[in-house]
């Protein structure tokens, strides 16, 4: 075959040329970004998972503690304020513990005392709210008043609020994390847009009289950051998936730890990360070739 | 495609494509390097610009092909004020420019073929349409067994043909060449100024810098003679068989 119809040798090469040495240091740096990004989101969905389910088992129970009164027994009140619960709407039951429960809750500040039954104390109801129209502490304690009963209702809504705000606050801190990992991935791509332009400042000169306009050649570089940091990206995003892969199968069946129950659901959040570090990249590159390439005119 | 901003502004023949009205040049803070120059280069002409070494002739090719800006007067390309043309303008009025530069300023990743092409590359033309035009251009400047080699592997006078085939590749209006003998032998020498006559014939206005006194003489066309950063005096065409 003529050389002139070997079609293989007639595909256009890239203007800018394709090895660089430099890239294999960027496209570490950039995968350990990515790597840690993977891993706070990752964290970031597994405590929203472990403060999902504690808000969740709270949200449906509530207790309530009876005291006696009027000569009535501690069981005989404890019983009538079961009952009573039980009849309310968004009760799904209601349940007198035994007193030994109560004894069991004091024993810790009270020591082993010997006659622990004399004193009295308070009986506990354990009561288990309906979970699509759950009633509110407020219904709780009028119907115990219609019994008369002296009762006290906890729903748990002090710590539910503070998880709910443990949680939200992971989650603001995950994100905060996450923002500063990409802000931090943009500076280094911005840095290598930089010296990647200096490198190439004779193609970029004989691109700019041959007729380039400045878009077209910011988006040369723009090309091929974002296609190192897409590289990058799903390195570290491997390297991720494999290690909470891992954490996963050691943690057994709660996951990694109760406190951190890493799912399988989970390691999909690191599908996202080569595509979001091209875009990081891309943008970075396009901005800093931009001005660049200006100031060059 | 962008759209072009000066498709309307095209000179007939026999009009200017550049004209210095006053022009002055300096670098930084610096001294002038160019002073005062007044002249016009009709369309469809030839001429060189010559002079002592530091005169000025690279600095003038610079402000015609719009890589560097006067720090006095007006430059008129194919009728239009490059003071008042929009940044978003120069890129198409280099693509109606093609440069020889004294160093070639080859892109040394590319073939032969690809260094040729890059202008219409650049221009948004797909490698189908412009195929066969650059293979023929490279056979015609003597380089149509070289199209896949890269720059480093060509001879001097290879690069210089090289240079010289990217630069009109896309038929500019004005073809600039610095020093485009300066590396060649005479024999090279004088293919290459053929090659610049032929182009001058289909219709290219050429500005040729030069030192080749020899080549001036012999070739009878007009030359700026630039001393000093102003132009001194314009001899008289001579008579020159080529």
């Amino acid at each position: 075959m003529s050389e002139i119809f070997d079609v293989a040798r007639w595909r256009p090469a890239p203007f800018l040329p394709e090895n660089e040495g430099r890239d294999g240091a960027l496209i570490f740096v950039v995968a350990v970004f990515c790597f840690l990004a993977c891993l706070t989101a990752m964290g970031v969905l597994a405590a929203n998972r472990a403060a999902g389910a504690w808000t969740g088992q709270l949200t449906g129970e509530a207790t309530v503690i009876v005291r006696p009164s009027g000569g009535e027994t501690p069981d005989a009140a404890a019983a009538r304020a079961a009952e009573a619960l039980a009849g309310t709407p968004g009760v799904a039951e209601a349940r007198a513990l035994e007193p030994a429960k109560a004894y069991d809750l004091i024993r810790p500040w009270l020591g082993d005392v010997s006659d622990l039954e004399d004193l009295p104390v308070p009986r506990l109801v354990a009561v288990t709210l309906d979970r699509k129209h759950p009633a509110d502490a407020q219904a709780l304690g009028a119907a115990l008043k219609g019994q008369h009963l002296d009762a006290t209702v906890d729903d748990h809504s002090v710590w539910i609020k503070d998880i709910r705000r443990a949680g939200g606050l992971v989650r603001w801190l995950g994100a905060g994390v996450f923002l500063l990992i990409a802000a931090a991935a943009a500076a280094v791509v911005a840095f290598a847009t930089r010296a990647g332009l200096a490198a190439r400042r004779d193609v970029v000169e004989v691109l700019h009289l041959a007729g380039a306009e400045d878009g077209f050649i910011a988006r040369l570089f723009q090309a091929r950051f974002a296609r190192v940091a897409g590289l990058a990206g799903l390195i570290g995003a491997l390297a991720a998936a494999v290690l909470a892969a891992a954490l996963r199968l050691a943690g057994g069946g709660e996951g990694l730890t109760p406190a951190l129950p890493l799912a399988w659901s989970d390691l999909a959040a690191v599908i996202p990360c080569p595509l979001l570090a091209a875009l990081v990249a891309a943008a970075a590159a396009q901005f800093t070739a931009m001005r660049l390439i200006r100031d060059m005119q | 495609m962008s759209r072009n901003p000066i498709a309307a502004t095209a000179p007939r023949a026999g009009e200017d494509v550049v004209r210095f009205d006053d022009v002055s040049m300096r670098y930084g803070r610096g001294p002038d390097v160019l002073r005062d120059l007044n002249f016009s280069l009709p369309s469809g002409s030839f001429h060189f610009v010559t002079g002592p070494s530091g005169a000025g002739k690279s600095s003038l090719l610079k402000l015609i092909y719009l890589a560097a800006r006067p720090s006095k007067g007006l430059i008129h390309l194919f009728g239009q004020d490059v003071a008042r043309a929009a940044p978003s303008a120069r890129p198409h009025l280099r693509r109606r420019i093609g440069v020889v530069f004294q160093d070639l300023v080859l892109l040394e990743h590319l073939s032969a073929f690809d260094n040729t092409a890059l202008p219409l590359r650049i221009a948004g033309r797909r490698p189908a349409d412009y195929r066969t035009d650059v293979a023929e251009l490279l056979t015609w400047v003597g380089l149509g067994g070289r199209m896949h080699a890269m720059p480093p592997t060509l001879a001097g006078g290879e690069r210089q043909r090289l240079a010289i085939a990217r630069a009109v590749v896309n038929r500019p209006e004005i073809l600039l060449a610095d020093e485009p003998t300066g590396n060649v032998d005479h024999e090279m020498a004088v293919r290459i100024f053929r090659l610049f006559v032929e182009l001058n014939r289909l219709g290219t206005t050429v500005l040729i810098a030069t030192h080749d006194q020899d080549l001036i003489a012999r070739s009878g066309r007009p030359v700026l003679y630039l001393e000093d950063g102003h132009i001194a005096r314009r001899p008289a065409p001579g008579k020159l068989d080529l």
